[in-house]
């Protein structure tokens, strides 16, 4: 139903259900607010949003009146609600004269400090000075966690934190006790607080009372460089801003994609960023008498020359770890054709995921915003809530509207919302144990970890079988989902950045003494034994420790690059500030190796390489865009007789924050590792 | 810091009010018992001598399958539950405007005296707190006592409650002035003849104070 009002005079028409301040953000009225967020429920307490309905005995919070509510006149002339009179702005004025009250008057030592709701909006309807004569009221500071400062002196309770905890990151932690004026919001005994999504609250105050803890007093907003880019701490690619001051990342904040992120990041994409100054690699090193010294890259080039030319090009192999671009995999596959290898693996943690299948068997097909439009989500050997919590995020976010059941074969784990648990291994993917018959849009949720197992193509083929038998997979939704946890791994399979053989995939490359060179671009997590390995790389982690030639790249908030987050959306980082030292970006150390080796690439600049990848892989060139494909040879894929196992499923993901070498580089993230750990200890 | 001391023995409902309990939760649809929860706070807090431990709280979380915070949200939010020890006999003195008018201050400072700080136990288990209105006014000033209140009390006769208190004697609850509930008490009581009411009435003109004038 839709319904016709007067706004400031000009008559407007919005659909019934909306409330007044949806209508006038609709109509570009700017409206002040503190406690409402259009992600979060409505609490109308901190009453700034107030503005006059004609009719009305007073001011009104738009922020929950709805416009159902509006009455016409007398004579049946249309409601009428005004924004811009004086009795408006005195009630505003009121308003924030009362939260003022006890606000401390510490803005040059707030890190909130020009970015702040409070103080942009008393600019307008704050009062030069206070009347209020009697003492302020100091609250004790909370000790929350690793991640959120608090000072809760400035808090004007407006429950926000209060609101996305209970109900977008799902763990009621945070709470306001006592009351009236000696109201405090805090956690219960002051518990640290244990949520993957806790950054966001730092986001959401409108004041500095919820801070940043490790960006303490570093940079003030107006000092950083603002670079939009994306994320590649899970497969999701959470679209991120890097805030950086000189040569340094600062911060990273969330960056609005209603598709993938809505307005939420996870604290490992938030706060990682102190590992990106820590162990970094900022000049080459070679191994020499079992102990690695810095060299020139010259010297380390020359050495590298050597031993690729020594070395019969079936012996040589390259593994690409999980955050790196798809111009770097592309380049990385260039080079070892030329070299004359077809070794190589995108695949470091032993996955036998490959693309054979089509496109369609390894994304995400529902896409996340998908999500939303599903009544049945079947989680199989998944724990979405640690591979990626901004997903987990829109499951629940969806799971409170109503009528959406959720299955779990595999671990049973707290996933912040309820489900129906079927069974721990794959024999119990079967629709004799899944009450699926009344759902439409059925989503067939299937973890990584699903494709470490030997019978992870089998798993593959059932779970097609099964969405197709209940219609899951149809023109207008197709249900089968892959939730990747890493970030480069649909670039990697769109490259076909496969061995030709699975004898020589990742972990037999690693371990076989076959293979005398192996290149490892950023791959930390396989074990090399045997042979001379190559790392290229940012952090001197578990990969660089190992290798004979070590070679320093950039990382990704140092580089552009082109991602595929898990639903095969095509996005791209942007360079917001250089690799450290003699450091380089990657592409320019394979086109340089290969020039070495008299191979050249031919590639002079950047431009060329992506202009080269998106000519060989046309699907590289719409950022942004989901490449929409079938299941091909899925008829062999389904009639394929299949032996399921029924060992339990198993999640690999132990430590939520130290999944990659960026991460187990920061020190955020080791303490966030270390009070998670104590909690479960505590709680056996 | 959210003060709220731990009990030494663990708790749990006696079996008369687990009784009490669940039948406050049948009250509330499927769902949402937690909708229970001050019954359930209360009927606890009767049952450990006047107040709420953090044992409480997390029995109550888990009985109610409600998160902990949320629990002591309403624990804190409101003044009927202590978080600290109380004494056997806890006194809640109101101090809002008509009760100060009529002398409480002074019924404040003799608790002070005798009992000690607000919140604190005496060391024969008395202890007192100050509250907003208890609503009966027009008995100022007042003081409840456990469940029971004490009304228009002077100074002599709160001391002889406290006295009483001490040797362990009863103690009236109800006015200390003579009245009947609120009514008027006795000597400004008259007691009109039928002739002086119609003689009122007649004289009235117009309902209420203004007729009276006429």
């Amino acid at each position: 139903m839709s319904k016709k009002i007067l706004i400031n005079g000009k008559e407007h028409e919005f659909e019934e259900n909306l409330t007044l301040i949806q209508a006038l953000e609709l109509t570009d009225i700017e409206v002040p607010r503190f406690c409402y967020h259009d992600k979060l429920s409505i609490a109308g307490n901190c009453r700034m949003c107030l503005v006059e309905v004609k009719g009305a005995p007073k001011p009104v919070a738009s922020c929950h009146f709805s416009l159902s509510d509006l009455r016409p006149g007398p004579n049946g002339e249309l409601p009428e609600v005004l924004t811009n009179t004086d009795q408006v702005h005195n009630a505003r004025k009121g308003a924030m004269e009362f939260l003022l009250v006890n606000h401390p008057l510490d803005c040059p030592i707030c890190d909130q400090g020009g970015e702040c709701d409070l103080q942009d909006q008393a600019l307008h309807y704050g009062i030069n000075k206070s009347r209020y004569k009697e003492n302020k009221r100091a609250v004790d500071n909370k000790n929350i966690g690793p991640l959120v400062k608090t000072t809760m002196t400035r808090c004007i309770h407006c429950t926000r934190c209060v609101r996305f905890t209970s109900e977008v990151a799902g763990t009621e932690e945070l709470g306001a006790i006592h009351r009236g004026e000696n109201m405090e919001i805090t956690t219960y005994l002051e518990k640290g607080m244990s949520s993957e999504l806790q950054g966001n609250i730092i986001d959401l105050c409108p004041v500095g009372a919820l801070t940043s803890k490790p960006y303490e007093y570093h940079a003030r907003p107006w000092e950083l460089r603002k670079t939009e880019s994306i994320d590649v701490m899970d497969g999701i690619g959470s679209n991120i801003r890097i805030d950086s001051k000189g040569s340094e990342v600062m911060r990273i904040m969330p960056r609005y994609n209603e598709d993938i992120n809505e307005e939420w990041i996870s604290d490992k994409t938030r706060f990682v960023w102190d590992g990106l100054k820590t162990q970094r690699i900022d000049t080459p090193y070679i191994r020499e008498n079992g102990k690695l010294i810095a060299v020139s890259w010259d010297r380390a080039l020359t050495l590298l020359t050597k031993l690729i030319k020594k070395t019969d090009p079936g012996r040589i192999g390259a593994i690409a770890g999980d955050m790196v671009s798809a111009e770097e995999m592309f380049l990385m596959k260039k080079l070892m054709e030329k070299i004359g290898s077809n070794k190589y693996d995108c695949r470091q943690d032993g996955s036998i995921l490959g693309n054979q299948y089509g496109r369609s068997s390894y994304i995400f097909n529902p896409t996340i915003a998908g999500i939303e439009n599903a009544d049945a989500i079947v989680i199989i050997g998944s724990n979405p809530r640690m591979e990626s919590p901004v997903l987990n995020a829109r499951i629940r976010k969806r799971w409170l509207t109503g009528n959406l059941s959720v299955y779990v074969i595999g671990q049973e784990h707290d996933l912040t919302y309820n489900y129906t648990h079927i069974g721990d291994s794959p024999k119990s993917i079967d629709l004799k144990n899944i009450p699926l018959n009344d759902f439409k849009n059925i989503i067939w949720l299937l973890g990584d970890d699903v494709f470490l197992r030997d019978d992870g193509t089998d798993i593959l083929s059932q779970v097609i079988d099964c969405a197709e038998k209940t219609g899951s997979i149809r023109e207008d939704w197709n249900g089968v989902a892959v939730l990747h946890k890493y970030a480069s791994r649909v670039a990697g399979l769109d490259l076909d950045f496969l061995p030709q053989d699975e004898k020589y995939n990742a972990q037999k490359m690693a371990s076989s003494s076959e293979i005398e060179l192996l290149f490892l671009l950023d791959a930390d997590e396989v074990d090399a034994k045997n042979k001379y390995t190559v790392y290229i790389g940012s952090h001197g982690d578990r990969g660089a420790t190992d290798a004979d030639i070590v070679l320093p790249g950039a990382c990704y908030t140092e580089k552009n690059g082109l991602y595929m987050n898990t639903e095969g959306r095509l996005q791209a980082t942007n360079r917001a500030v250089f690799p450290p030292g003699d450091a380089r970006d990657n592409w320019k150390i394979i086109v340089e190796i290969s020039k070495r080796i008299r191979k050249s690439l031919n590639y002079i600049n950047f431009e060329d390489v992506r202009a080269g990848l998106r000519k060989e892989y046309p699907i590289f060139t719409n950022i942004n865009h989901i490449e929409k494909d079938n299941f091909q040879s899925l008829d062999r894929l389904s009639d394929k007789k299949k032996k399921l196992n029924s060992d339990v499923f198993s999640n690999t993901i132990t430590d939520y924050y130290l999944t990659n070498s960026i991460a187990r580089s920061s020190k955020v993230m080791g303490e966030c590792s270390m009070q998670k750990n104590s909690i479960e200890i505590k709680n056996g | 810091m959210i003060e709220n001391k731990k009990n030494n023995n663990s708790f749990s409902f006696t079996k008369e009010n687990l009784l009490l309990a669940e039948r406050e939760l049948k009250k509330y649809p499927k769902g949402r018992e937690g909708s229970a929860i001050i019954s359930i706070l209360w009927i606890a807090q009767r049952q450990n001598k006047g107040w709420l431990s953090s044992d409480i709280i997390d029995y109550i979380a888990k009985f109610l399958d409600l998160p902990q915070i949320r629990v002591m949200e309403i624990a804190t939010f409101y003044t009927m539950f202590n978080l600290n020890p109380v004494g056997a006999h806890h006194f809640q003195i109101c101090g809002t405007t008509p009760c100060m008018l009529s002398g409480s201050e002074k019924l404040k400072s003799l608790l002070r005296e005798e009992i000690g700080e607000q919140n604190s136990v005496s060391k024969d288990n008395l202890s007192w707190v100050e509250v907003e209105c208890l609503g009966a006014c027009c008995n100022a000033p007042v003081i409840q006592i456990n469940d029971d209140y004490y009304e228009d009390l002077a100074v002599t006769d709160l001391k002889n409650i406290i006295d009483d208190l001490r040797s362990k004697k009863e103690i009236k609850p109800g006015s200390y002035k003579d009245r009947l509930s609120s009514a008027p008490d006795n000597k400004n009581i008259k007691i009109l003849t039928e002739d002086e009411i119609e003689e009122i009435a007649k004289n009235r003109t117009k309902p209420g104070l203004e007729g009276k004038n006429a």
